[in-house]
């Protein structure tokens, strides 16, 4: 009798072999459709004058013409501390960031911090930090604190915020509870927990999130001067409303410059740290 | 459906001067297991992948034949090449099957040789390669699983896989490249077990490469030792002495 | 714990304590934000102005105002399409220039100079590459699309070639021992290994976009950017409130629809798991999100 139960379960074996099922298929579909009509809706209705499309080309030639001879001249009166300020409001931005953003990721990781509401609480900080660009925090701290670096360090400060602060919380997240239960079972403080149970596991990670958020923070600092806030942006907002784009291009090139120098950097301390 | 393989001094050297297969000759023929064992580094992998031209020989030929046919693997070119591949089927030590791809997909890319690019994009694959790789899929115990994403299998489980893959070409012969190393004791003699009675279903010689001497004992038909690139040993289990064995794999204190 | 130094005696080291070279470092570390507050004239008086400043502020941000919510939805509806039309256009050209730069498939004279542009394209923030497009082709969307665009070559282009570089050669060798021919060979063992990367850094991009999008406005390039500046030039800051709660708002329905569509093109949800509670977490919502 096990026999025929066999040979007709055998009977019934699909024939037909499909990739994705229908259910699969129609959200796929759907998604593909979505996608496709943002993209048309996107294309008949933005504003864009045909002209200007078609003179692109010649007007950017125009631009680098006019950029080139570059001013070297120019760098050192005053380039040069513009960039050092940018320098240092990205660093004193990232440290202070350190300060706020990891108490907030400790809340919003659910394996260490157990309440639901705190957890809520942290993760609607983070999304907010992140979703609110640097230029924005900048505009913000400069309607407080009036326009120059202080805003500009700020902004950096809680624009970072979100990005370490999930990130660390997401490392939290997912340590090996192995030590964390031995430490707990015997009896460790929840800081003490921190200390010898998490902060060894996260270590490598969180010192490479820092180098990350470093690296674009130098960049992001470059910008903020554009709307007052300090650093090389605001050399770069000078000469651009003077017009006088071969300082212009003396400027990019500092920047460009900068930002080869902190990649340089940040790969030898990797390799040396990590 | 069995074929013959000769193989007639073939050599391989990775870098110039230093030769890996030392003008190794061997012929298989007939259903039936060949253990090929030996220390690492003497070549068993290159010597396989040899046969399948995933590694090009130095010199020396791969003579396949089928009834009357009969191709140089070493010297085929493009299609040819391709189309004598589908003759060998290969079970890989590390399983290698697509890790995106469900386990239908990853027997189907058996077929692949037969099928043309525009079809294999929309999976559009004959219903005969549909039904083979189901009923393959059953003999090797993993029907539930057809719609399972590859990397969510076991190892002893990804192996079949690539058992049922190998097969799904309906080759001429079979080759395994340690296909047990990474499995433990009792999952490696299910799928040696497994591999031989498909093996011998089919009617084609299997050639496998294993370190694992009793196993070795235990399925295969003929032994082949190799050493240094050359064979040395070439017969049945019961001819495999502790002296045979020292010969292969040098040392003392591992012989019982 | 305990060690014997050279003439024997016991040397005890203190369990768990931090190294020297750690110590230092933060010793260094706090020189340092001394150091830097003083340069950027960071003076206690200063903060403490802002603080009251900002309480002001505070009171001028609530209630939000969304009374000119026409201006508010334009301006938001033209971030999106700036985004929209930016990553389309982004993904297009990034693969192509993406393949070639992979060193594993492609020549050097292929990949380097590949390579360099993706670099090139990733080391102006976005901002200024607006700027520049703003001089270049005027005010509006045109800029801010071609700015965003030139920002994902940088970011796609160098994850995609990443991604070809890092394929298991493995699962390519096992398709091709079975005779597959070389397109089939791409189908069945690069494609599938490569494309849930690019799902995953695609959506990633489409986000990033969309954040950025809502900033090029501020240098004209389009988008509900130039909005927010005015009203802070203007002190509404009732507006500036409902803007940046709007922003919030759609970047966080932009980051659910990517985590959506990396779960359907990766964990291969079909129409009824909606329905159903998840269980398990999905693998693609995983560390995958934007940051």
């Amino acid at each position: 009798m096990f026999e025929t139960e066999v040979s007709s379960h055998k009977q019934t074996l699909p024939k037909h072999w499909q990739r994705y099922t229908l259910d699969q298929r129609l959200l796929r579909f759907s998604i593909y459709f979505f996608i496709v009509a943002a993209i048309v809706q996107s294309l008949r209705n933005i504003n864009i004058i045909p002209e200007f499309l078609i003179d692109a080309p010649e007007q950017m030639a125009d631009l680098f013409n006019r950029m080139w001879p570059v001013d070297w001249s120019y760098y050192p009166q005053s380039v040069n501390s513009a960039l050092i300020e940018t320098i240092h409001i990205a660093t004193l931005g990232t440290i202070i960031s350190i300060f706020l953003a990891v108490p907030i990721g400790l809340l919003s990781a659910r394996n260490f911090t157990p309440n639901r509401f705190l957890n809520l609480i942290a993760r609607l900080i983070l999304v907010s930090s992140r979703s609110v660009n640097s230029l924005v925090w900048a505009l913000l701290f400069i309607a407080i604190f009036g326009p120059g670096a202080l805003a500009g360090t700020l902004a950096i400060a809680f624009r970072s915020i979100g990005f370490i602060g999930k990130l660390t919380g997401e490392a939290i997240e997912e340590a090996h509870a192995g030590s964390i239960e031995a430490l707990t079972a015997a009896g460790a403080s929840k800081s003490a927990q921190l200390n010898y149970g998490y902060w060894p596991q996260i270590k490598p990670a969180f010192l490479s999130l820092i180098l990350l958020r470093w690296d674009i923070n130098i960049r992001e600092s470059a910008v903020l001067g554009l709307v007052g806030a300090g650093g090389i942006g605001m050399t770069l907002d000078t000469a651009m409303n003077l017009f006088q784009w071969d300082r212009v291009a003396v400027i990019l090139v500092a920047i460009f410059a900068i930002v080869i120098v902190t990649e340089v950097i940040i790969t030898q301390v990797r390799n040396r740290l990590l | 459906m069995s074929a013959q393989l000769s193989i007639q001094e073939l050599s391989m050297s990775y870098q110039a001067g230093i030769p890996v297969l030392k003008g190794i000759n061997l012929d298989i023929a007939g259903e039936g297991v060949t253990a090929i064992i030996g220390p690492s580094g003497t070549g068993k992998s290159t010597l396989l992948r040899c046969i399948n031209r995933l590694v090009e020989p130095s010199s020396g030929r791969v003579l396949l034949k089928n009834g009357e046919s009969s191709i140089d693997l070493a010297q085929v070119r493009g299609g040819a090449l391709r189309r004598a591949r589908r003759q060998v089927g290969m079970v890989f030590q590390e399983y290698n099957l697509v890790e995106r791809l469900t386990v239908m997909e990853n027997l189907l890319t058996g077929r692949l040789g037969y099928t043309p690019a525009w079809k294999a994009w929309f999976r559009l694959f004959e219903a005969s390669d549909i039904d083979r790789a189901y009923d393959l899929l059953e003999k090797v115990g993993l029907s539930q699983l057809a719609n399972q994403r590859a990397d969510a299998l076991s190892g002893g489980q990804r192996q079949r896989v690539g058992i049922a893959r190998a097969l799904m070409q309906k080759p001429d012969l079979l080759l395994a490249d340690e296909p047990t190393s990474s499995l433990d004791p009792k999952t490696s003699v299910e799928i040696m077990e497994l591999m031989t009675e498909l093996a011998r279903a089919e009617q084609i010689p299997v050639v496998i490469n294993m370190h694992d001497v009793e196993l070795a004992k235990r399925f295969a038909k003929r032994i082949i030792g190799m050493s240094g690139g050359s064979i040395v040993f070439d017969g049945v289990g019961d001819q495999l002495t502790s002296d045979h064995l020292k010969s292969i794999y040098g040392g003392e204190t591992w012989l019982t | 714990m305990v060690n014997l130094n050279q003439s024997g005696a016991v040397i005890r080291y203190k369990p768990f304590s931090q190294s020297l070279k750690v110590k230092v470092g933060f010793f260094v570390l706090l020189i340092y934000v001394v150091y830097a507050s003083l340069q950027l004239d960071f003076t206690y008086s200063r903060f403490i102005s802002g603080l009251d400043h900002a309480s002001t502020f505070f009171d001028r941000m609530f209630p939000p105002n969304f009374e000119r919510s026409r201006i508010l939805i334009k301006g938001m509806v033209e971030s999106l399409q700036i985004a929209v039309l930016a990553s389309l256009l982004g993904i297009l050209i990034s693969l192509p220039i993406g393949l070639l730069g992979a060193r594993n498939l492609m020549p050097s004279w292929a990949s380097w100079p590949a390579r360099s542009l993706v670099a090139f394209c990733r080391a102006l923030h976005p901002v200024i590459v607006a700027i520049l497009f703003v001089k270049a082709v005027g005010f509006g969307a045109l800029a801010g699309i071609l700015a965003l665009t030139v920002a994902s070559i940088g970011f796609i282009g160098k994850l995609f070639t990443e991604a070809i570089e890092e394929i298991s050669i493995k699962q390519v060798e096992a398709v091709r021992a079975t005779g597959a021919s070389f397109a089939n060979i791409i189908i069945f063992s690069v494609l599938p290994q490569v494309f849930a990367r690019f799902v995953g850094f695609a959506t990633y991009q489409f986000d990033s976009n969309l954040r950025n999008s809502t900033m090029v406005g501020i240098v004209g390039a389009g988008g509900i950017g130039g909005t927010l500046f005015s009203a802070f030039q203007r002190f509404d800051y009732d507006f500036v409130a409902a803007i940046l709660i709007t922003i919030i708002a759609v970047i966080m329905i932009g980051e659910m629809f990517a985590g959506f569509i990396r779960s359907v093109f990766l964990d291969n949800i079909g129409l009824s798991d909606l329905w159903r509670k998840q269980a398990k977490r999905p693998l693609a919502s995983k560390g995958a999100e934007s940051v």
